[in-house]
């Protein structure tokens, strides 16, 4: 498809660009190295190659001229979605280094603003996946109930995103009681309307249609790439951090871990929409039994040695590793995101399927958003770029309408 | 006020160039299109070719291998062409500013007086986002000559 | 699980080779091998005991280049353990053989370990660059000691 051709749609479907959402960065012009680069024989993709760094800010190097407390800032903004996880990895692992026990009240609160987080990430995927589905109702709808998750942030820490609640040795703020009827409030509401999606989704045909046996992770491919989060649970592997190593107070509530068994885009879905139950089930938990007490065990200096700290974000296992020499600076921090493990399964769920469904397979990874818009397909034969990130949401959407027409819809 | 200002102030285009950011500031901007704060009643909206933009959404530290294409992007666009720097990285890079993977900043990277709304936060609340984008149209339509941060106390506005 | 069952069952199947091991707290196992051991301990580890390799780690330290492999312990009983296997490697040339034929998902971070810190990772599969920018010159590590791009490449575009 030539660029003439893109320019004629886009000024001809004026109406079609407000109702197709663009999301991210767009880069269509020809010479934009991409991330995701899918070499194609026809229909068919034939492999893929993936090229990162494009967020690579030297964020490892930037923690070893920082103390241990204002490192926590810093991990904040690794990412933004995952924002509590990092820093609640990095505190425990200087915590695991130091030795020191955390107040309970502190376990309680982290637990609460982590799996709010979880939340709102959650919905923030099902939307983007309506998108690339064209479901754009669930698209605004996923979006418009991430707010009332937003506003608590904003109510109990101070901000939306990057919440700084997390500190070496408990919590920075205590959540005032005051908020928790509002807080249940709003958890019952969303409650409400993720049973709505939940029975729209593993009811609608289409969507089984459209989803099922797309982009199939096996088991054994989950283990050998060493997947972690939903991806992997989604192909029957039951690891997830809060069960395995627990952290927080996730050992001191009720709730279970979802795991699916074919691995295809469709049971990535599936395990996404029902965590967010089982997130709503821990968050009323915590708020009923949330003990009196201190935040903060006050730690003073991080003795020599190494520490780990794992957590589960919203996406699978973050791993933050520190070593100290007894100063007030780390001496190495490593930091390791758990889309840089998903990343690379790409190579077994989008090679040999049809380009019409290489945006929701790679969606369903959940890497950074803006990721998956840096799309390039090339043909096998001529290595010449044939169409762009924009070009295959489009295929992807009206493979969707062509599938409801099949069935009838 | 020449034609393409006009036409501009009407239903502006904006194009999102997001440069090595932590992705807060790209969804705060799409939080604006959601149902919420919907932009597009004002006629806003995302267009996908740099060819089409009347105003640039840039986020992000300007990390090396970003970077680059921030400043083709810009070259590429056609001008009058609104600049907005939004997020404190965009601003200034924050601590991203030492980075051995981040170049000098948006505004240091872009042509003199190309930036001209800077919206810092971290990120900026949507409030803020469309606060910075009317100020910018504002600027235009005065045709002042200095960059405004979203957030000062203006007597006009 | 615990740090004890771990020693246990890593004394067992790796008898000799640990030069030394370690549990800090019940979570945490460390070993240090010798580099020439590390391909069969690691497959030993990953696929006998059936770890999930969570990532490596480089770092230059006073006399020498350490790389820590870490790996998980997970079975049924809730708490598992993260045991982490060092090897030390030679300073002026630091290099061991990869593990990635036994552990796939070692590629990237063996990759990234080998542009971020100089060491070699003999028989890799894969070896083009992962993070930096096109034009960041070959030989220079950022994460090595100070601040090894100084005067090496320009930081303004």
């Amino acid at each position: 498809m030539g660029r003439k051709d893109r320019e004629e749609t886009v000024s001809d479907n004026k109406e079609r660009i407000k109702s197709i959402v663009p999301i991210g960065p767009y880069h269509p012009l020809q010479e934009e190295p991409e991330l995701f680069r899918l070499h194609v024989e026809g229909e068919k993709v034939v492999d893929v190659d993936v090229d990162i760094g494009w967020n690579h800010r030297g964020i490892e190097k930037l923690a070893e001229s920082r103390s241990w407390d204002q490192v926590t800032f810093l991990v904040e903004r690794i990412c933004g979605i995952c924002s509590n996880s990092h820093p609640l990895a990095y505190v425990q692992a200087v915590e695991d280094c130091a030795g020191v026990q955390v107040p309970e009240r502190a376990l309680y609160i982290r637990t609460i603003v982590a799996e709010l987080e979880r939340l709102h990430s959650h919905l923030l995927w099902i939307g983007l996946a309506g998108h690339f589905l064209g479901y754009n109702t669930v698209f605004m709808w996923g979006w418009k109930y991430r707010e009332p998750v937003l506003d608590i942030f904003e109510e109990i820490t101070g901000n939306r995103n990057h919440y700084a609640m997390m500190k070496p040795g408990g919590v920075r703020r205590d959540v005032d009681p005051e908020y928790f009827p509002h807080i249940r409030k709003q958890l019952d509401e969303i409650e409400k309307q993720i049973t709505m999606v939940k029975g729209a989704v593993l009811d609608d045909p289409v969507l089984h249609a459209r989803l099922k046996g797309v982009g199939v992770l096996t088991r054994e491919k989950a283990i050998e790439y060493a997947a972690v989060g939903p991806v992997s649970r989604a192909s029957g592997v039951p690891s997830d951090i809060r069960r395995n190593h627990p952290y927080a107070a996730y050992d001191r509530v009720e709730w279970q871990v979802i795991t699916c068994e074919s691995g295809d885009v469709f049971d990535k879905a599936v395990v996404r929409i029902l965590e967010c139950f089982e997130t709503i089930k821990i968050i009323r938990q915590c708020l009923d039994n949330i003990p009196n007490g201190e935040i903060d065990a006050r730690l003073k200096e991080v003795p020599p040695g190494e520490g780990i700290g794992v957590a589960e974000a919203p996406r699978g296992e973050v791993f933050h590793y520190v070593r100290s020499d007894g100063t007030n600076l780390p001496i190495r921090h490593k930091v390791r995101a758990p889309t840089y493990m998903n990343l690379p399964t790409c190579k077994a769920t989008v090679v040999g399927q049809s380009i019409t469904d290489a945006t929701i397979i790679l969606a369903a990874i959940d890497p950074c958003y803006c990721c998956t818009e840096r799309i390039s397909v090339i043909d096998a034969d001529t290595h010449k770029q044939v169409m762009t990130g924009r070009d295959l949401v489009r295929l992807s959407q009206e493979k969707t309408l062509r599938l409801r027409k099949g069935l009838g819809l | 006020m020449g034609i393409a200002i006009k036409a501009l102030m009407k239903s502006p285009w904006v194009f999102h160039i997001s440069a090595g950011s932590c992705n807060n500031c790209d969804i705060e901007i799409l939080d604006c299109l959601c149902p919420r704060f919907d932009v597009e009643r004002f006629g806003i909206q995302l267009v996908g070719s740099i060819r089409h933009a009347d105003a640039l959404l840039i986020t992000g530290a300007m990390n090396r291998k970003s970077a680059i294409r921030v400043k083709e992007l810009y070259e590429q666009a056609p001008k009058p062409c609104l600049v907005i720097a939004i997020g404190s990285c965009a601003c200034g890079q924050n601590f991203f500013r030492d980075s051995y993977h981040t170049v000098q900043s948006l505004d240091e990277l872009l042509p003199p007086g190309a930036v001209t709304v800077y919206i810092p936060g971290c990120p900026p609340k949507p409030e803020a986002m469309i606060q910075g984008v009317v100020k910018a149209l504002g600027q235009l339509a005065k045709k002042k000559d200095e960059p405004v941060t979203a957030g000062e106390e203006k007597k006009e506005s | 699980m615990d740090s004890e069952r771990v020693v246990e069952l890593l004394n067992k199947s790796l008898g000799a080779k640990i030069k030394e091991i370690s549990a800090p707290n019940p979570r945490r196992v460390y070993v240090t091998l010798d580099p020439a051991d590390i391909v069969e301990c690691a497959r030993t580890v990953h696929k006998e005991l059936g770890c999930r390799f969570n990532i490596a780690s480089g770092m230059q330290m006073q006399r020498d280049f350490e790389v820590l492999y870490h790996f998980a312990f997970e079975d049924d009983t809730p708490a598992g353990v993260v045991a982490t296997l060092r090897v030390h490697l030679d300073e002026k040339a630091p290099s061991v053989e990869s593990i990635s034929h036994v552990v796939p998902a070692a590629e990237w971070i063996e990759r990234e370990m080998r542009e971020l810190l100089g060491i070699e990772f003999r028989n890799h599969p894969d070896m083009r660059r992962l993070l930096l920018a096109e034009d960041w010159p070959a030989e220079v590590y950022p994460l090595r000691r100070g601040k090894p791009w100084e005067g090496k490449i320009e930081k303004k575009l």
